[in-house]
C-alpha cells in the first residue's frame, strides 16, 4: 500500500490518525461557520482576525516562559491568540462604526499592523535562549509534525463546540445575513448575532492555527462556502454542504501531508479545497459550467422550437434544418412540413404568449421583468394569474381601438 | 426651534387625534440623525388603530427613517415609541414590518417559502422545528398575495412586484395587528399594486392597523384614510380630507411641487385624483 492510501484509511499510525480526524472536524467547523461570513458578505473580517492571532501567540509564549512553564503549551498559545484576535475584531468593528473608514480599509489596517507586530515578537523570541522556541513559526502555515493527543483533543473539542453553536444560532444568523433590518424589527439582536458569528469564526480560526496556520485559515472559511453555492440554492443546505466540503478537504489534506512529512499541512488542505471548488465550478449540476453548456444547448433547441411554432402560426415556410428537425422530433409537423393537430394548437398558444408579453412590456415599467423576456419562457412561469389577466384586459382594450 | 414651540407641536398633535380613537403606534419627540444632520426632528405622531395611514413627503424627508427608528432598526437620538400603549419590546409580536425590497440582496440563496417562514421566527424561536402546520401557514400567506405557485422558486428569479409580494407575505405570516410598510408600491407593476392594496384593505377590515410610506400623491385619497405629511418635521396629520390639502402639500414640498401639480390632485372639489398623469405628479415619479 502506498503511504497516502495508508494515511487516508487511518492506517498510517497513531499520530497521522489523530491529525486526520482533528483536521476533518476543523474543516467541518470552518466550512459551516465560514458560510455565514460569506452570506453576510464579511468574509474578509476573518482574515483580519486570523492575522491578529500572531502577536497573541508570541506574547503567550513569552508569558509562559517567564512563568517558568513550557512555552509551547497549545492551550496557552491558543488562549493568547484568541485574546489578540478578539482585540483585532473589536478594532475592525470600532473603526468601521466610529470613523469614516470603510470596512475593507479597516481590515487592511488591522491585518497588517497586528501581523507586523506578531512577526517582530517571533523574531525577538528566536533570540531568546530558553523555552524551546523552535516550532512557533509553524503557526504561520500549519504543521502536523509532533502533534500530541492533547492537541488533537483541543482541536476536536473546539470544532465540535463551534458546530453546536452554529446549529443553535443558524436561524438568527441566516435572517441577519439576508435582511438585517427585518431581523431587528422582529426582535433579533443584530449586533449581538453579528458578534456571536464573529466570535465563532474567531474560535475556529484559533483552533485551526496549529493545523492550517493563520495565513491560510481564511481560505478554509471561504472556499467551502463558495463551493457549496454551486450545489444549492438554499442557505440552510449551503451551511452543511460547506461543512462537508471543509471536512473532506481537512481530512484528505492532513492525510497527504502525513504521507509526505515535508509538505506543510495548511497549503495542502487549501489546495484540496480549491480542487473541490474547481470540480464544482465545472461539474455542479445546477450552476456548473458543464451544466451551463448543456443548458445552452437545450436553450438553443427551445429557441428553434419556438421560432418554428411562431412561423407555423403565421403560416410562413420554415427553411432552417435544425428547426425542422426539432419540430419533427416533437411531432409538431409531419414529414412534409405541414403542422400536425398538436403543432397547430401549440403554435396558437405560442402566438398568444407572444401577444401577452407585448402587453407585459407595455404595462410594466420594471426592468428586471423585461429582462426575463427571452421569447421562450411561458408567460405563466413569470407572472401570476392576476397579472396575466391584466395583460389580457389590456390586449382587449387595444383590440377595440 | 425653541422649547415653547416643541410644547405647542406636541399639544397640536394631541388635539388633532380624534377623541376616543386608540393609537396603534405612538411616537413622542422622536429625533433621528445620520452623522450630525437630523433626518427627522422632534416628531410627534399617533397612528390610529384600525386605520390605513400614509406617510407622505419629499425625498430625504425622513419617511423611511421614521419607520425604522420607530421599530428600533436604527438608533434614535431622542424620543419614545409606544405600540398599542405598551413599550415596543413588550409589543413586538403585534408589529410586522415590510422593508423596502431594494434593501436586500436578491441573489441570496433562499427560496420564496423560506423567506415567508422567516415571518414565523418569533413562533419558532431558536430551535423549534418547522412543522407541516408552519408550512401550511406560510403557503396560505403566499396565496393571499397571489404567489402560491412560486413557493419553491429561488428568490433571484422574481420580478420587482413579486419580491414585494413575498415581503408582504412574510409580514402576514407574523399575524400581527400593526403593519408598517416602507414604500410598498415603489417600482411594482399595476397588478401587484392592486393586489397589495387589496390585501391591506382586507387587513383594515379585520381591524388591523396599516401604516405605509407612500410617494404617489395621486393615490393617497383613494388608498388611505389618514395621512402624515412629513418633511424632517411633522407638517400635518389627520384624516386625508382634512390633512391632505393644497396648503399642507405646499408646506411639505415647498417649491418642489408646482401648484399646477397640486391642482391635478383636485383636492377639495369632490372629484377623485387624476390617474395616469404623464406630467410627473409626484417628486419621486
Amino acid at each position: 500500500m502506498t503511504p497516502l492510501w495508508e494515511a487516508l484509511t487511518l492506517q498510517a499510525g497513531y499520530n497521522a490518525t489523530l491529525v486526520a480526524v482533528g483536521a476533518a472536524l476543523l474543516g467541518i467547523a470552518a466550512g459551516a461557520t465560514g458560510s455565514f461570513m460569506v452570506l453576510r458578505k464579511r468574509a474578509l473580517v476573518s482574515d483580519a482576525m486570523a492575522h491578529a492571532t500572531l502577536p497573541g501567540v508570541g506574547l503567550a509564549f513569552m508569558l509562559m516562559v517567564a512563568l517558568g512553564g513550557d512555552g509551547r503549551n497549545l492551550l496557552g498559545l491558543l488562549t493568547g491568540s484568541a485574546v489578540t484576535a478578539g482585540i483585532g475584531l473589536l478594532g475592525v468593528d470600532w473603526l468601521t462604526r466610529r470613523t469614516r473608514l470603510a470596512e475593507d480599509a479597516a481590515i487592511g489596517a488591522i491585518l497588517s499592523v497586528f501581523f507586523g507586530l506578531g512577526i517582530v515578537l517571533l523574531t525577538i523570541i528566536q533570540t531568546m535562549s530558553s523555552g524551546r522556541q523552535a516550532g512557533l513559526e509553524s503557526f504561520l502555515l500549519g504543521s502536523t509534525a509532533g502533534m500530541l493527543l492533547s492537541d488533537a483533543i483541543t482541536i476536536a473539542g473546539g470544532g465540535a463546540l463551534a458546530l453546536g453553536l452554529v446549529w443553535l444560532l443558524r436561524r438568527p444568523m441566516t435572517m441577519v445575513a439576508f435582511d438585517a433590518g427585518y431581523a431587528q424589527a422582529v426582535g433579533v439582536d443584530v449586533r449581538r448575532t453579528d458578534l456571536a458569528m464573529m466570535a465563532l469564526v474567531m474560535g475556529v480560526t484559533v483552533i485551526g492555527l496549529k493545523i492550517v496556520g493563520l495565513i491560510l485559515i481564511v481560505a478554509l472559511l471561504i472556499i467551502p462556502a463558495v463551493t457549496a453555492r454551486f450545489w444549492t440554492d438554499r442557505a440552510e443546505a449551503l451551511v452543511w454542504i460547506a461543512g462537508g466540503i471543509g471536512g473532506v478537504a481537512g481530512y484528505a489534506g492532513a492525510a497527504v501531508s502525513a504521507s509526505a512529512p515535508d509538505l506543510p499541512t495548511g497549503p495542502i488542505i487549501v489546495l484540496i479545497a480549491a480542487g473541490l471548488f474547481f470540480v464544482s465550478l465545472f461539474f455542479a449540476p445546477l450552476r456548473g459550467v458543464v451544466a451551463a453548456v448543456l443548458r445552452h444547448r437545450r436553450f438553443q433547441g427551445r429557441v428553434h422550437r419556438r421560432q418554428g411554432l411562431l412561423s407555423l402560426s403565421r403560416a410562413e415556410p420554415i427553411h432552417d434544418p435544425m428547426t425542422l428537425r426539432i419540430l419533427r422530433r416533437d411531432g409538431l409537423i409531419r414529414a412534409d412540413g405541414v403542422a400536425t393537430e398538436r403543432g397547430a394548437a401549440e403554435a396558437a398558444r405560442a402566438a398568444r404568449d407572444e401577444r401577452r408579453w407585448t402587453a407585459a412590456r407595455d404595462l410594466h415599467q420594471d426592468t428586471a421583468l423585461i429582462g426575463r423576456y427571452d421569447g421562450l419562457t411561458a408567460i405563466d412561469a413569470v407572472f401570476t394569474p392576476d397579472q396575466i389577466a391584466a395583460f389580457d384586459r389590456h390586449l382587449g382594450r387595444e383590440g377595440m381601438i | 426651534m425653541t422649547p415653547p414651540d416643541l410644547a405647542l407641536a406636541a399639544k397640536d398633535g394631541t388635539v388633532l387625534a380624534p377623541m376616543g380613537e386608540a393609537s396603534a403606534l405612538g411616537i413622542r419627540g422622536m429625533t433621528v440623525s445620520y452623522a450630525e444632520k437630523p433626518a427627522i426632528f422632534s416628531v410627534d405622531a399617533d397612528f390610529a388603530a384600525g386605520a390605513m395611514t400614509a406617510i407622505v413627503g419629499p425625498n430625504g424627508a425622513g419617511k423611511s427613517t421614521l419607520l425604522k427608528a420607530a421599530l428600533g432598526v436604527i438608533p434614535r437620538l431622542s424620543g419614545e415609541v409606544s405600540v398599542f400603549g405598551a413599550s415596543l419590546e413588550a409589543a413586538r409580536a403585534r408589529v410586522a414590518y415590510v422593508p423596502q425590497r431594494a434593501s436586500v440582496d436578491w441573489d441570496f440563496p433562499t427560496r420564496v417559502i423560506d423567506v415567508v417562514l422567516m415571518g414565523l421566527y418569533r413562533e419558532l424561536g431558536l430551535l423549534g422545528r418547522v412543522r407541516a402546520s408552519h408550512r401550511a401557514k406560510a403557503e396560505a400567506c403566499l396565496t393571499r398575495v397571489g404567489m402560491s405557485d412560486f413557493a419553491a422558486r429561488q428568490i433571484g428569479q422574481l420580478s420587482g412586484g413579486q419580491q414585494q409580494r413575498v415581503f408582504l407575505a412574510r409580514a402576514l405570516a407574523q399575524e400581527a395587528e400593526l403593519y408598517l410598510l416602507d414604500e410598498p408600491f415603489a417600482g411594482v407593476d399595476a397588478a401587484t399594486e392592486a393586489a397589495i392594496i387589496e390585501v391591506l384593505k382586507t387587513l383594515k377590515d379585520q381591524g388591523k392597523s396599516v401604516v405605509a410610506v407612500h410617494h404617489d400623491l395621486a393615490t393617497v385619497t383613494r388608498y388611505f384614510d389618514r395621512v402624515l405629511l412629513l418633511n424632517v418635521r411633522k407638517i400635518a396629520a389627520g384624516p386625508v380630507a382634512q390633512a391632505f390639502t393644497p396648503q399642507t402639500l405646499a408646506a411639505t414640498y415647498g417649491g418642489r411641487l408646482a401648484s399646477a401639480q397640486i391642482d391635478q390632485l383636485r383636492l377639495g372639489d369632490g372629484a377623485g385624483p387624476v390617474m395616469g398623469s404623464t406630467t410627473g405628479a409626484g417628486p419621486d415619479a
